[in-house]
């Protein structure tokens, strides 16, 4: 095959656009103090609704997202689904806790999650705790962005055959990327996110029209994917899905969607996007308008119904389902606009990494380097210490993805969201309470992790025994179902997490001290006064 | 519902309630799959499964917007209230 020399003059007209913006953003509302990590870690706290909008969405939804979630979908039909009752449930539940994190962060000045497990606990190890579940669940993450622009490239076949030519098109794609988030910090990814999510909801519609139309219709559609879906696979012997979730794997279903909806908000880039907001009212209005992305990753996932009618694939021994969508892509539209979709996967992928780096550095710098390294530092070298960071994370996970195995990087942010989710009664109960004991906590941490990892090292990967971490379910002990491991590994959490607290409290165990009020966690902007902010009281 | 209150909303207030109701629904109908794994009726060729799990992506977003309305609504109410109290205490002061 040949490169399709009018969708790479689109992808690059695109990916020059963005770099443009990307380094110009540093200008965008400059503040003057910009070497406060306020500045470059969280844009200066000054996003409003629709910034944080795009912002939180060009974060939460990914190229990854667009790529392996329909091709889940793609593969196994309706397991794959499970994303849209998870992308609906996030939201209420979020609804519920988000406005309190936001509030207690620009009230004691926190940028990272891990700072507010120190300032609630007074306790520096739930917060390394936490700072370090929340960058190692990133980094693969990252990687994964990185596997959805090889995805369009190798869509496009950009790039040479072997060695470091192949490699080459996605290395200057990522020196792009770092210079310029080392240069703007989050405002660069906020300013992107404006070009990447339009791009994304102008494919996503005509995609869901115009394919359907070539395809003969969504009945027809759904007919052919009934039928391939229903033929035995060979690798596993059983049928390769089915079109209804089967009554076995509806907790697995419903467990995947709540846990995954749990984690959300734990992921140090998520909460970065949260922290952003200028005030209260922007993340609760936000949180209000965010199902719009849920809509539009509903509607995506269609598009793995679209690639089995369209024959991707068929016929190929060992396909990668994951080249499922951008080749639905390639068939399907008229090569310019096969280039307008690849850009938007491409620049799917670069606004969440850029974020995922950022908040990644924050982290580093704030819970690791100054908390233990250089507790004397000053806002300048914590955001030069953190931009320096966010570069090693970025090599880091380019050597995730040229040295190791893609589909390692694959099950590790599998296990990275089983581990994620165990951050969630330390956080999520400490916006709500101050009943849990800070060791108690922690034990219940070490215990959801270690359950996590192990029972996922057992699980070998579809049609590869002997391999490990290739799935995140398994059987819930007592309840003999098949369930998401991240459910059972937070239950027992929990449970250890409880029975410490109890019995730490009855040996007048100190409990640390607690560096925030109840008004913090209800405090908003006072909206009348400009600089500097004010912060008052406000009961909900 | 007045623009000046003249005592204090308690904790649990009808509008909280409905608010929670909101916010809830999805979650049970969601998170039941039985209900929805069949494929009948289907809409524009779509089985129910999928057409139903995106019906709720509009339904969950019309309601989680509702509450925030609501919500915020009576938050002013609340403002407006403390307002009210720390002008005709304490210049400054604040209730709770």
């Amino acid at each position: 095959m040949k490169t399709d020399w009018v969708a790479l003059t689109v992808f690059l007209f695109f990916f020059a656009l963005v770099t443009a913006i990307g380094f110009v953003a540093a200008r965008w509302r400059r503040a003057e103090n910009a070497h406060h990590l306020d500045e470059w870690g969280l844009g200066g706290r000054s996003f409003g609704t629709v910034v944080s909008w795009f912002l939180l969405g060009g974060d939460l939804y990914t190229a990854y997202t667009f790529i392996a979630v329909p091709a889940l979908v793609y593969a196994v039909g309706a397991a794959g689904f499970w994303a849209v009752p998870y992308t609906i449930i996030a939201w209420p539940l979020v609804f519920l806790f988000l406005p309190r994190l936001w509030s207690v962060a620009r009230s004691k000045g926190y940028v990272t999650l891990a700072d507010f497990a120190r300032g609630r606990y007074g306790s520096k190890s739930v917060a390394l705790a936490v700072a370090v579940t929340g960058i190692v669940a990133t980094m693969p993450y990252i990687a994964l962005q990185l596997v959805g622009i090889q995805a369009v490239l190798t869509t496009m076949h950009i790039g040479g055959s072997s060695g470091l030519g192949k490699d080459l098109p996605l290395l200057i794609a990522f020196a792009v990327l770092a210079a310029y988030t080392y240069s703007s910090g989050l405002r660069a990814p906020a300013l992107i996110a404006f070009v990447k999510d339009t791009l994304i909801y102008i494919v996503i519609i005509v995609a869901i029209i115009y394919i359907p139309i070539r395809l003969g219709g969504y009945g027809h559609i759904f007919h052919d994917a009934a039928t391939a879906l229903a033929k035995t696979s060979p690798a596993t012997g059983k049928p390769r899905g089915t079109m209804v979730s089967a009554p076995q794997a509806q907790v697995a279903y419903a467990t995947l969607a709540l846990g995954s909806a749990m984690a959300l908000f734990m992921y140090p880039h998520s909460a970065t996007g949260v922290m952003a907001a200028k005030d209260r009212l922007t993340v609760r209005r936000n949180l209000a308008i965010m199902p719009a992305y849920s809509l539009m990753l509903g509607l995506l996932l269609m598009l793995g119904f679209m690639a089995i009618s369209a024959g991707v694939g068929k016929g190929v021994t060992g396909f990668d389902k994951n080249l499922a969508i951008p080749q639905l892509f390639q068939q399907m539209f008229p090569s310019w606009f096969a280039g307008v979709a690849f850009a938007a996967i491409g620049i799917g992928a670069l606004v969440p990494a850029a974020i995922m780096s950022i908040a990644a550095a924050n982290l580093f710098t704030r819970n690791i380097y100054k908390e233990f390294f250089k507790p004397d530092a000053t806002a300048a070298q914590e955001t030069k210490v953190a931009k320096l960071v966010s570069l090693v994370v970025k090599v880091g996970a380019l050597g995730f993805v040229l040295g190791i195995d893609q589909s390692f990087s694959v099950n590790l942010q599998l296990l990275g969201g089983i581990w994620i989710l165990q951050t969630f009664p330390a956080i999520v109960g400490g916006l709500f309470t101050r009943w849990f004991h800070r060791w108690g906590l922690l034990a219940g941490w070490a215990a959801g992790m270690a359950y996590g990892t192990y029972e996922t090292y057992g699980l070998a990967a579809a049609g590869k025994p002997h391999s490990h971490f290739g799935d995140s379910k398994a059987n819930i002990p007592w309840i003999n179902h098949i369930g998401y491991i991240g459910i059972t590994a937070l239950a027992l959490n929990v449970a250890v997490a409880v029975v410490l607290t109890l019995a730490l409290r009855a040996i007048k165990s100190p409990e640390g001290t607690d560096e925030t009020v109840p008004a913090d966690y209800t405090a908003d902007v006072d909206q009348t006064e400009h600089t500097p902010p004010v912060i008052a009281p406000v009961t909900t | 519902m007045s623009d000046l209150p003249t005592r204090p909303l308690p904790l649990v207030t009808p509008v909280r309630v409905i608010c929670a109701i909101l916010l809830v629904a999805p979650f049970v109908a969601l998170l039941w799959v039985n209900s929805y794994a069949r494929l009948t009726p289907a809409f524009i060729g779509i089985p129910f499964f999928y057409w139903y799990q995106l019906m709720w992506v509009v339904l969950s977003a019309l309601m989680t917007g509702l509450a925030y309305v609501l919500f915020t609504r009576e938050e002013k109410q609340r403002k407006a209230f403390r307002a009210q109290v720390s002008h005709a205490q304490v210049p400054g002061g604040e209730g709770e």
